[in-house]
């Protein structure tokens, strides 16, 4: 019989800190242990709300490999109230969960294709998921290119796991940031630039973007130029979530509630969305 | 003796020299230099004349401001197909930037006075020139104003 958990998705379910890595200065994981034997099953892509008991809640994606739910791991920068009370929980101590909620990167579908990751800032933890499952079944899919942007070294998310991911002979991985020091041996400059030295199929590719929304639409701008088609190109998209379930209407985004039709979104269906000001 | 025929084929294969006739070319590879830099050596310094402009073959170079008691502030790495140091263009002829060879870097350079010197006699090849250098400023400038957006930055 399974045990995977069902969560009710208006009722947190308590969690335990199994483990807590400062990443960057601003910016932490947590792995939390799932209660059940079957751990917990999410989709790349996918986010939770986390609650910081007494403080509140917030959205976070789901950082973690999701072929092994033992693990529900969430990377978080430390940027307002909640965040920071979740910042300072230690091993052992316990947070609400409500989720998976949203829709996925669509690593089924882009089987088949050359896959295309662009990461802005903190918006490589939403696509490591998909980053893992790619690797994961890697014969499946063509050229795979992992391309991130940071504001300067000290900034870099997962550092080690780039370097881990560069070090293997089926991927592609390039890094940017925006100014460094003589230290750094890599490339300084925007990650659009990034996209042009990549050489991928863009008649045959999957791409999957995460960012600031102003990253997302310079790099839109240079696939579409090298003629990447609107319908390849996926887009995680953030506005501030509360329910998590389109009931609220906090996160909508014209015609689309964020955290029920996203965050992941078909750029072709929100390109209008996306060049109106103030949205 | 400068070996035209060579260079002309090596600026054929760069990309800014992408679909120019072979006339023009070989014109211009009058004026052109097989070179090569190794790792850490410094090609330019800022305020110093600019003699040469650079077309990267293979390899990475840094732009870098010379930042006092400090290492240099590096503002943007350039990569094969790249172009670096249109300070011969605008007066005073100038570098604007230290520009140092990341990896062991291959360039065609350009020198000025001689390229100078030829457009002013062929206005036609000048406004060919030209007309390639300006997309390749207008794309560097909107990138560094990109950077300047600080979009990594806490939202």
């Amino acid at each position: 019989m399974s045990t995977q958990i069902k969560l009710d998705p208006m009722t947190p379910v308590p969690f335990a800190v199994a483990k807590r890595v400062q990443e960057l200065a601003d910016t932490f994981t947590i792995e939390l242990a799932p209660t059940s034997t079957d751990g917990f099953v999410f989709q790349p892509g996918q986010f939770n709300m986390l609650y910081a008991f007494g403080v509140g809640e917030v959205p976070i994606s789901i950082s973690g490999d999701p072929s092994d739910p033992s693990k529900l791991v969430h990377t978080v920068r430390n940027v307002g109230a909640v965040t920071d009370a979740l910042s300072k929980l230690k091993k052992g101590e316990q947070l609400g969960v409500r989720g998976p909620f949203g829709s996925a990167w669509p690593v089924v579908e882009a089987e088949g294709n050359d896959v295309v990751i662009v990461a802005g800032g903190i918006g490589l933890a939403p696509l490591r998921p998909a980053i893992e499952h790619v690797l994961a079944n890697r014969s499946k899919y063509g050229r795979f290119v992992v391309l991130y942007g940071a504001r300067s070294p000290a900034d870099v998310l997962y550092m080690k796991q780039l370097q881990m991911w560069r070090g293997r002979l089926d991927t592609y991985v390039d890094v940017t940031v925006d100014h460094a020091g003589r230290d750094w041996a890599g490339n300084v400059g925007v990650v659009t630039r990034l996209i042009g030295r990549a050489n991928f199929d863009v008649h045959h590719a999957k791409v999957f973007i995460c960012g600031p929304e102003l990253m997302m639409r310079f790099t839109i701008k240079e696939l579409s130029d090298l003629g990447v088609a609107k319908d390849d190109i996926y887009v995680s998209m953030e506005r501030n979530m509360k329910c998590a379930i389109g009931h609220c209407g906090h996160c909508q985004f014209g015609g689309h509630f964020i955290c029920k039709d996203g965050p992941v979104f078909p750029y072709a269906r929100i390109e209008n969305l996306m060049q109106v000001r103030g949205l | 003796m400068v070996k035209v025929e060579g260079l002309d084929k090596l600026l054929a294969e760069h990309p800014f020299f992408k679909g120019m006739d072979e006339t023009s070319r070989k014109t211009l590879a009058g004026c052109a230099r097989n070179e090569r830099f190794n790792e850490g050596d410094y090609i330019a310094h800022e305020g110093k004349p600019a003699e040469r402009f650079y077309f990267v073959r293979s390899g990475t170079v840094a732009l870098e401001f010379h930042v006092q008691g400090q290492d240099g502030l590096v503002i943007e790495t350039l990569h094969d197909g790249d172009v670096f140091g249109w300070s011969w263009m605008v007066p005073p002829y100038e570098w604007a930037y230290d520009i140092r060879a990341v990896t062991l870097t291959r360039v065609i350079s350009l020198e000025a006075t001689c390229l100078r010197k030829k457009l002013k006699k062929d206005n036609a090849l000048g406004f060919e020139l030209y007309s390639r250098f300006v997309p390749v400023m207008a794309k560097r400038l909107y990138s560094a104003r990109q950077q300047l957006t600080d979009m990594y930055g806490k939202s």
